[in-house]
């Protein structure tokens, strides 16, 4: 036994290690080869598709590890969207002198909206995009799990939340309607038609991805993580042994509602639009199937799915726009189907099944185990 | 805290200074069918109290109903401190643990982290965002205990039976029950599995409480101090195995259902129950 330990303390350094490592590498990608070998248009696309990566890592959290169908993360991504959103259409006013934005000008607004008028602030928009998003999934997570919904009726009623938010957008004029909120000039300052800036937008997104991973990373390690997971497999069993799932459920939820939240905030300046067309259920169900393809209980899974599934869907739909759809549809049965753990899972097993052929079978733990007898033996 | 010289006795072993539940008048009505009447359960530390009965007898219920599962009248406290009306998870942290008929382990993660989960109820927040960098001391011993310190490793998923219901005794007694609830442990053991199980339970029966739920007579016998026939939802005969083996209307219940069907009884051969096998 005393060895098991010291190889497991011999394996738990290599794994820091590795991890270190795989972080490097991921940022010389992201900052070093991306930005030197796409063009503008493709790194600002890179760009959103690392939004929607963001997305994903929470959705990997609260659904992968936590078991929570999260349907509506719409609601989330569009709340931080419409938040930055608000927030650079004042300052854009404000630059040319206006007391209100572009498109209130136009159907006759003169005077700005009072709950428009918070986001003129900076550092409350900052903010807001952090504390609404997480407040509002805190309180609404913890009516929803201490009164024990859970499974389809969770993801039902956040797919609707989704639908009612947008069908809410459409309906203000005062937020731009079905149009939303477009034709950001500046962004805290920095001119958005200037590339150097685009460029910074890009690394911001990048480097939010790169933290919101070692974040997740550490949930999904630490007791909490483990936890999380207990929850999944046995939420009553959990209670049982002293613990309130809710509360459990909870964090992941509102974790993941906050970086859905900063990654809307982000999309609007690096797409340069929100609208409810980026809340509602398709654009909820979008963020999932990126991350069942990746594999929804790995950290990395995620990420990987939302990038390529979005990178897929914009090369494939500029040559085949309609094709697309289907093809999205049916590798999403496929994955759901046949891969529940993903691509990610496939990679596992392909490689615990390249591992397992050279020492033969996995060692057996059956009933007859020597191990076994050690219950009886020592009384 | 497991090898300790204390050993199960009926009626407890250290008398009324120490941990006990107090049961009585428990009734569970579900919408008019009395699943369990006026039962009366009281339960001294060191006692290795056997509930047995037929099928539909409520056995499982009345564990239900002492960790808060179902809905209760009655009243039931622990020590001093009145456990009805509670949340489940509340009734959990004053030390009242249970397993369940099929073992429940967390089967994704390792018999390490399984026993970590359940020994940590207490955790603040802080520690729980960190991860575990060393192994607490009561969880080596309970591994010890069960027997389980070899594969501490493994995913709980590739146990087997028995190794898992082992597991299950394993988190009750790092989870610092003092009350001990376990709803047919040794179903579908192999008999050298039973035997183990019967001096686990001998070990750690001692210095707790500890209620078991069984449909196995050889087992009762082999391992009990003291019994508690229902039938059901009633109490019929309550003392030593002998005495209640003795009592006529024990025999009536267990003759009667088995007119109806003798697979009550384990072994499905009802004179078993009646003649002292050897």
């Amino acid at each position: 036994m005393r060895t098991s330990w010291r190889t497991r303390g011999a394996q738990k350094i290599l794994g820091r290690w590795q991890t270190w490592a795989g972080f490097g590498v991921a940022a010389v990608l992201l900052f070093g080869l991306a930005p030197a070998v796409l063009s503008e248009f493709r790194l600002s696309l890179l760009g959103k598709f690392l939004c929607f990566a963001i997305v994903a890592v929470g959705i990997g959290l609260a659904w992968g590890r936590g078991g929570m169908l999260v349907l509506g993360q719409g609601v989330f991504f569009g709340l931080g969207g419409y938040m930055m959103g608000m927030h650079l259409k004042i300052a854009d006013a404000q630059l040319r002198g206006d007391d209100v934005p572009d498109f209130m000008q136009i159907a006759g607004v003169r005077e700005l909206p009072s709950y428009w008028e918070p986001f003129a602030s900076p550092a409350f928009t900052l903010l807001a995009i952090v504390v609404v998003p997480t407040a509002i999934a805190a309180a609404l997570g913890l009516g929803v799990f201490k009164r024990r919904v859970k499974g389809a009726y969770f993801a039902i009623l956040s797919q609707a939340l989704a639908a009612a938010l947008a069908i809410l957008l459409v309906g203000q004029t005062s937020i731009g309607g079905s149009n939303g909120l477009n034709r950001f000039r500046t962004f805290f300052g920095f001119t958005l038609n200037d590339p150097a800036n685009r460029r910074m937008l890009y690394f911001i997104a990048a480097g939010v991805l790169l933290i919101v991973v070692a974040v997740v990373r550490q949930l999904m390690q630490s007791r909490y993580g483990e936890l999380l997971v207990a929850v999944r497999d046995g939420e009553e069993r959990v209670r049982f042994l002293g613990y309130d799932p809710a509360n459990i459920k909870v964090v992941a939820y509102t974790v993941a509602a906050c970086f859905a939240s900063i990654a809307g905030a982000l999309f609007a300046p690096i797409v340069g639009f929100i609208a409810p067309s980026q809340v509602g259920v398709l654009p909820s169900i979008a963020f999932l199937i990126g991350v069942a393809i990746g594999g929804r209980t790995t950290l990395l899974g995620p990420v990987l799915g939302a990038i390529g599934v979005a990178w897929a869907r914009t090369l494939f739909s500029e040559r085949f726009p309609s094709e697309w759809t289907y093809a999205q549809g049916l590798l999403f049965i496929v994955v759901v189907g046949f891969f529940p753990a993903g691509l990610a899972g496939l990679g596992v097993l392909l490689r615990r099944r390249r591992r397992a052929k050279p020492t033969a079978a996995p060692e057996p733990v059956s009933e007859t185990d020597p191990d076994a007898e050690k219950v009886g033996a020592s009384t | 805290m497991t090898t300790s010289e204390l050993e199960p006795v009926a009626g407890g072993n250290v008398g009324m200074g120490s941990e006990y539940l107090e049961v009585r008048g428990l009734t569970v009505d579900f919408d008019g069918f009395k699943a369990v009447s006026d039962v009366d359960l009281t339960r001294f530390q060191g006692d290795l109290r056997f509930l047995i009965g037929p099928n539909g007898a409520g056995k499982t219920t009345v564990i239900d109903a002492i960790t808060g599962q179902v809905a209760a009248t009655g009243s039931v406290s622990k020590s001093g401190v009145a456990l009805l009306g509670k949340k489940v998870h509340q009734i959990a942290r004053h030390g009242v643990g249970r397993t369940f008929q099929t073992a429940s382990v967390f089967e994704q993660l390792t018999v390490l982290q399984n026993l970590d989960i359940a020994a940590g109820a207490a955790r603040s927040p802080w520690t729980l965002l960190r991860r575990r960098s060393s192994v607490l001391p009561s969880i080596e011993q309970a591994l010890d205990t069960i027997g389980l310190t070899d594969l501490a490793a493994k995913p709980a998923g590739v146990l087997a039976h028995g190794q898992k219901q082992w597991l299950e005794i394993g988190m009750l007694l790092v989870q610092n029950a003092d009350v001990l609830l376990l709803d047919e442990p040794v179903a579908g053991m192999s008999h050298e599995e039973r035997e183990e199980t019967g001096n686990l339970l001998r070990r750690i029966g001692g210095e707790r409480t500890v209620v078991v739920v069984e449909h196995d007579m050889d087992f009762m016998r082999a391992f009990a101090t003291s019994v508690t026939v229902l039938a059901r939802g009633q109490v019929i005969a309550e003392r030593s195995v002998a005495e209640v083996q003795a009592n006529p209307k024990v025999q009536e219940v267990y003759l009667g259902t088995a007119a109806a069907g003798a697979r009550d009884l384990g072994k499905g051969n009802p004179s078993e129950l009646i003649e002292e096998s050897s």
